[in-house]
């Protein structure tokens, strides 16, 4: 059992909250069913059905909270759990940043259910692969990819009248092709909430193609590059970045957020006015729960607008120091962008590199957010508004700070992964060194 | 869904330690229960009861995990607890070769009903895939051991030392720092028990109990003038140990610029050094680019060995299994079989090494039952071998597995994980005040920073926690914004000299990442201090 109504939900938290003898207690209940099938060199290596589901309970004395959780839900486990995470608060040590919890509140009903998503199963998950591999065997490459669908609920409520309820889907398919001789190399990867918006064999035949076009790759010298980063890649830089836009570290001075002689840079110009980001639960192709597991709701959070921060996320406990409310973190966000395809951004180029994702991006200095990493899976050199041939990975030395100050242009945004981005033309794009991998 | 390759504890993204996401690990137990072992009889009942469901729905060959996995974090910040954690995951996974085709299911409910329908599930799954697949799955043999039992040989079970105690020394060393002039202090000891039972159809009934701990610390200190800030990691390592890793010994202390540590850590010591070394590292000098002689200490080399030893002789990777996500290697499978491929100069021994004490990766029997050794992988500076499993090891004409394999949980299916891939020390005496009185021009590296490293494991860069700058001899002074830029087969043939046995030590990580859907793997990585000569350094330091 991985998946129970609203209903089934809200008597299963009411019932474990009767027994409830703390000063404060929250429930949480989630589940999930889903599946995933793997392949490499042509063929399924491994593949899993997931279905579970929990109860988790936290019961709070003063300022000392405990924890517990089980996966049964008959009123003696639920009364025996309860019971457990009142005896684990009454040894825990009290937590100075302990918030009372939130009050009763409406939340609109979100849009991450899909029904088709839900509906996927073993077969299903099978044809699509065939179709990757039948591609791939015909443009005689080697495949590996990963296809992963999963349908999860999660349900809360507390001692003080809260309760919230939400299912989602969500699917996720990638791939890499790479010829025989082993010399080129073409990815592509895609997530959606509705698995009918999955084209595993148009997504195949885009890699076969990268795969194909990047093989002969010749070596450019390291240096600042005009790059042109499709949505993956673009993506690859920005998901550090947007996990930084938070109040406590930018305020207690460690973080590029933190301002010199103390404060933030909440309402500085840090990037180019043609940024914009945003979280927004109910866009179409990136939408997510209205509430998060604090039950603080979820709500539509601009980030930057014309390259100036306009918020930073708050915890309930920094929130409630700073007598302000709380933000929940930039989880899902969105950057702007404008109407150009990948192809327009490339015609509009005299002299580039056009990248197709970045792999193993680390951060290398927490204070200017400067990262490093490599280009894959298809690297490509343009000239006069055209691709000219595929040029040998390189090694970058850059910060999604500097780069958002250097945006030429934007594209036409997508999802990719867990945001919506455009692809971007960047100037002055600092590449270190050489790489042989393919 | 882009997860870290390599994510470990400490050390990544913005600075602060993070905590972990308890849900990943299990649920919420009372630390006294950790204590509670389930009976190998009834485990035997158990896992028979998979084996001959798989059997009886045509599995070729199946093996099953009862697995029992308990972590405790202990984690605090300056002189708040912020939360302790004791948590428990009970399971059973099992994993079947019908029609010549692998599946794996697995179940939270421990009783006889529930393992024989996952068993009957992971039968369906491999013939659904069987339809699929290509070459069937080829086994190399294994005999079954019978009944045996392996357990890591700890001194003091850390699941029986009391919390307060764990608090208590956190606090003391939050306040040190605090005395000490630091900004911020975070601080955790993380401790792991792997209660393992492993049975399969070639007669193997395998009962382990594995323990691994973890403390660490990071001091942070600010400067609000000029708006910077800095950070140190403890030297700490995670460990194949019990509690008596935190009972500092004087034998164990390494001395020299800064102490280092061996079996044994000293976290009082250790974070008062880290407290003034913090303040050092805001006010050094910004690294001069361009080529340094690297004198690099085992608690920063062990992760330049793991990132272009360790990985790139995994042989999944070598043969493409990883293609989609780690990526692949640049260790061909003719560079191997060439037995003359130089990975490094004569002065570099590289071995595999499943058995040795106190490190992370050492098991009795791996996770489809067989039985751990050790192997050489560099000798003399020559490939000579991968790590397998047993549905690879006829891909590189071995007659047998070399006990690589490794699942996370219960819940994962098992695959070719990293035995502790260890560079041997020099054979000739030497010391390091000794190595660095010869360097000219050089950086000497202690503790592990930033990693990158590229999918076939050509090209890396490297940071660190400290850096010293070596004039003429001698040690001069701190540097910073230090990193280290080279390409794999060049660094390893530039090795100049390798301290004696003296001076090894281990380092390593609980959470090496790898495959779809992501499993971590605990391993650890030994070495003297080494010299190589002549690498890339270059200055990390921007404004924004």
């Amino acid at each position: 059992m991985g998946i129970i109504s609203k209903a089934e939900a809200q008597a299963i938290l009411k019932k474990a909250l009767s027994f409830s003898k703390a000063d404060e207690c929250e429930v949480s209940l989630t589940g999930t069913e889903g599946g995933n099938i793997r392949y490499a060199r042509n063929a399924v290596s491994t593949a899993g059905d997931i279905s579970t589901m929990g109860l988790a309970i936290s019961s709070t004395f003063g300022k000392k909270t405990g924890s517990a959780t089980i996966n049964e839900f008959d009123d003696a486990s639920l009364e025996k759990v309860v019971r457990r995470s009142e005896e684990l608060a009454q040894l825990a040590p009290p937590n100075p940043e302990y918030v009372s919890l939130e009050g009763p509140k409406t939340f609109a009903e979100s849009i991450t259910y899909n029904k088709t998503t839900a509906a996927v199963n073993p077969d299903i998950r099978a044809e699509a692969v065939k179709k990757s591999l039948d591609i791939a065997k015909a443009a005689n490459l080697e495949a590996a990819g990963f296809l992963e669908n999963s349908t999860s609920f999660r349900a809360i409520m507390n001692s003080k009248g809260l309760f919230a309820y939400n299912m989602d889907t969500d699917v996720s398919f990638s791939v890499t092709t790479r010829n025989q001789a082993g010399t080129g190399s073409g990815y592509v990867s895609e997530s959606f909430n509705d698995i009918s918006k999955l084209d595993t064999l148009a997504l195949t035949k885009v890699a076969a193609q990268k795969a194909v076009g990047s093989a002969g790759a010749k070596a450019l010298e390291p240096g600042k590059y005009t790059v042109i980063l499709e949505p993956l890649a673009a993506s690859d830089m920005l998901s550090n970045m947007v996990r930084g836009f938070d109040a406590r570290s930018a305020e207690e001075g460690r973080s590029f957020m933190s301002k010199k002689g103390g404060g933030t840079r909440l309402g500085e110009q840090l990037f180019n006015e043609q940024v914009n980001i945003y979280s927004d639960p109910f866009n179409a192709d990136l939408p997510s729960a209205t509430w998060n597991g604090d039950g603080i709701p979820q709500e539509k959070v601009t980030w930057v607008e014309n390259g100036v921060v306009k918020n930073l996320s708050y915890s309930r406990y920094w929130a409630q120091q700073k007598g302000v409310k709380p933000v929940p973190g930039a989880n899902r966000v969105i950057m702007e962008g404008g109407t150009a395809s990948l192809e327009d951004l490339i015609k509009s180029t005299e002299r580039g590199i056009l990248v197709t994702r970045f792999w193993y991006i680390r951060s290398v200095d927490p204070q200017t957010l400067l990262l490093t990493g490599l280009t894959r899976d298809g690297t490509f050199y343009i000239e006069n508004g055209k691709i000219m041939y595929p040029v040998k990975n390189f090694r970058f030395n850059e910060s999604p700070i500097i780069m958002l100050n250097n945006v030429e242009a934007l594209g036409k945004p997508q999802r990719s992964g867990n945001m919506i981005v455009p692809p971007m033309k960047i100037r002055d794009f600092t590449f270190s060194s050489l790489s042989d991998a393919v | 869904m882009k997860r870290s390759e390599f994510l470990y504890l400490s050390g990544l993204g913005a600075g602060a330690l993070m905590l972990p996401n308890l849900s990943l690990f299990g649920n919420p137990i009372d630390p006294m229960e950790a204590l509670n072992v389930v009976d190998t009889r009834i485990k035997k009942e158990l896992a028979d009861v998979a084996l001959n469901a798989a059997k009886a729905k045509g599995a070729s060959y199946a093996d099953v995990r009862i697995g029992r996995y308990l972590n405790q974090f202990v984690a605090t910040r300056e002189k708040n607890v912020q939360g302790v954690s004791n948590t428990e995951s009970y399971g059973v996974g099992v994993r079947v070769i019908a029609n010549g085709c692998w599946g794996f299911a697995s179940t939270n409910n421990v009783t006889k009903e529930e393992i024989a329908k996952a068993a009957e599930r992971a039968v369906a799954v491999a013939k659904a895939n069987a339809k699929i697949q290509g070459e069937a799955v080829q086994l190399a043999p294994q005999n079954g051991y019978g009944e045996v039992s392996w357990k890591s040989p700890i001194e003091k079970n850390a699941f029986e030392v009391p919390v307060k105690e764990k608090v208590d020394l956190l606090l003391a060393t939050n306040a040190l720092a605090m005395q000490g002039g630091a900004s911020f202090v975070n601080s955790v000891i993380f401790a792991v028990n792997e209660q393992k039972y492993f049975a399969s159809t070639d007669g193997s009934y395998i009962d382990q109990d594995i323990h691994r701990i973890y403390p660490n610390f990071q001091v942070t200190k600010i400067d609000r003038s000029n708006g910077k800030f800095d950070t140190i990691r403890s030297l700490s390592t995670p460990m194949g140990m019990g509690y008596e890793y935190l009972d500092p010994t004087e034998s164990s202390k390494v001395k020299g610029v800064v102490t280092r540590y061996k079996d044994r850590y000293d976290i009082l010591e250790d974070i008062k050094a880290a407290t003034v070394n913090v303040d050092q590292k805001m006010k050094a000098k910004s690294v001069e680019p361009g080529k340094y002689d690297l004198v690099l200490d085992p608690s920063h080399l062990w992760l330049t060995i793991h990132e272009s030893v360790g990985h790139p002789t995994e042989l999944d990777r070598v043969l493409g299994y990883e293609a989609n996500y780690a990526g692949t290697s640049f260790l061909t499978l003719d560079k191997l079989n060439s037995k003359n491929f130089n990975f490094g100069n004569k002065l570099v021994n590289v071995t595999a090494d499943k058995t040795e004490k106190t490190s992370l990766g050492a098991v009795g029997y791996d996770d489809e039952g067989v039985e751990c050794k050790k192997w050489d992988i560099v000798k003399d500076g020559v490939l000579v071998n991968f790590q397998a499993t047993r549905d690879q090891a006829h891909m590189i004409g071995l007659k047998e597995s070399q006990g690589c394999s490794y699942a996370q949980s219960w819940a994962d299916v098992q695959f070719q994980r990293m035995p502790n891939i260890s560079l041997q020390p020099g054979k000739e005496e030497l010391s390091v005040d000794d190595m660095i009185k010869d360097v000219e021009k050089g950086v000497y590296i202690i503790g592990d920073g930033s990693f990158s490293i590229d999918q076939q494991r050509y090209n890396f860069q490297f940071g660190g926690q400290m850096f010293y700058e070596i004039k003429e001899g001698k040690i001069v002074g701190m540097l910073k914004d230090v990193s280290y830029q080279s390409n794999t087969q060049e660094f390893w043939n530039a090795v100049g000299a390798i301290c004696d046995e003296r001076d090894y030590r281990l380092g390593g990580a609980f959470n090496d990442g790898k495959g779809q859907p992501g499993q971590s793997n605990a391993v650890s990585h030994g070495s003297s201090t080494t010299r190589f000569n002549g690498v890339n350094v270059i200055n990390t330091a921007r404004k924004i």
